[in-house]
């Protein structure tokens, strides 16, 4: 049985099973919308806020969710398992820091 | 001896989200062989050719990232001498005692403006590689174990200050400069590869706002069909790729890309060029970078300049 998962603002719906993360979901069926970057929960790029609907969770970096974050369910999508349909919000992205100083940002 | 002061990268303690999955992953998977477990909880492992007590040690915490790399140097007088040049140039050292990491002699730890922990020791347990020092077979079973790399090869790690890093190495450490990519205004080194042999680097640096990140840890493959061999056990185990199987334009050296289970990049790298002291620095325009890193497609993958822990 899967969950549909529904991405805020893209219109991009696709189907995921609960033993699947969001973030290998999208990216198994070739489509985009969550930045994908390591996948194993270290780097914070797949990033986003649970809008809506029921999931379970494996650890992922602090460095990138506060227990703020945790409250508002701001958390990293490849370490989010579908329980129910799911509604999300992308926060991460891609940002090129490589040469770009802090200030800069 | 030709061969003296650092000789090689020593070993690396990166932190992993969930222990006994990233066991599975680093012993079975990339192959490496499990020497040993702390009171700490930090579990050892080594390469199979490498013949010291451990090379890559892993420790649970609630981030993913490097604590520290370390660097083997010849005997304990230059252990000595390169702490007092350390001190000299005016950086903070402590001594770590002998033992505080099993199999290890006492280390000398100092922190980089980049934000790393770099340590410097020379003793560690000789364990063997499971070949006799008489009469030795050329490989042993435990090559044919998972991806089974034959050495810790080097790291990149991206932070502030890559000028005074590269001051650092060069001036202190005994390091040379093997090649480079220019910053965008060609004024400055956007990415650094040192040298302190014959290898086409034992470290890198790239420079990034935030301080102390890991890129990868290179692991050593004896063949590009062995780079492809471990492409195909990723696969098999579902682990994530990011790059390859492709060649370097920077290094020569052929490679995959991929990350453990708690996002911390690492590679499997094989050949590279083999520089000496005397040669030229090898000069990158950033324009090229792309050709630098992955030279059949000259792309520019946007997670290697995004994606870190």
């Amino acid at each position: 049985m899967t969950h549909t998962v529904s991405i805020e603002d893209s219109g991009v719906r696709y189907a995921c099973a609960p033993q699947e993360s969001l973030l290998s979901g999208l990216h198994r069926l070739g489509l985009r919308g969550i930045p994908v970057g390591c996948r194993g929960g270290g780097c914070g790029v797949c990033k986003v806020e649970i809008t809506g609907g029921e999931f379970s969770t494996r650890a992922m970096s602090r460095d990138h969710v506060s227990d703020d974050d945790l409250a508002q369910r701001r958390l990293l999508a490849c370490r989010v398992y579908p329980s129910s349909d799911l509604s999300v919000k992308v926060i991460g992205k891609l940002q090129k820091k490589v040469c770009t100083p802090a200030a800069d940002r | 001896m030709a061969l003296t002061g650092v000789l090689r990268p020593g070993h690396a303690q990166v932190r992993v989200l969930d222990l006994e999955e990233s066991v599975r992953f680093y012993r079975d998977v990339l192959g490496l062989v499990e020497t040993g477990r702390d009171a700490q909880g930090r579990v050892y492992f080594k390469c199979w050719d490498e013949r010291d007590h451990n090379s890559y040690v892993i420790r649970e915490a609630d981030r993913a990232g490097i604590d520290f790399f370390g660097f083997r140097v010849l005997d304990q007088a230059t252990l000595d001498r390169l702490d007092a040049d350390l001190k000299a140039y005016g950086l903070a050292t402590e001594r770590i005692p002998a033992g505080e990491m099993l199999g290890t002699g006492e280390r000398v730890r100092f922190t980089l403006p980049s934000g790393h922990v770099i340590e410097l020791y020379a003793d560690k347990h000789k364990v063997g590689n499971g070949i006799p020092l008489v009469n030795p077979a050329p490989w042993s079973k435990a090559r044919d174990h998972g991806i089974a790399p034959v050495r810790l090869d080097h790291a990149l790690l991206y932070g502030p200050n890559v000028a005074e890093v590269h001051k650092i190495f060069t001036e202190v450490l005994g390091f040379y400069l093997v090649e480079r990519v220019l910053t965008p205004d060609g004024q400055g080194n956007a990415a650094i590869w040192l040298s302190c042999g014959q290898k086409v680097h034992d470290i890198a640096f790239a420079e990034y706002p935030e301080p102390g990140k890991l890129h990868h840890c290179s692991f050593l493959m004896e063949s590009w069909d062995q780079v492809l061999r471990a492409g195909d056990i990723m696969s098999m185990n579902q682990v994530a790729v990011d790059i390859g199987p492709t060649r370097h334009g920077v290094t020569r050296g052929c490679t995959i890309y991929a990350w453990d289970p708690s996002g911390n990049r690492f590679e499997t790298f094989f050949g590279g060029h083999l520089p000496y002291p005397d040669y030229e620095t090898l000069t990158w325009t950033f324009d090229n970078f792309g050709q630098g890193l992955d030279y059949p497609q000259r792309k520019l993958h946007e997670t290697f300049l995004t994606v870190v822990s």
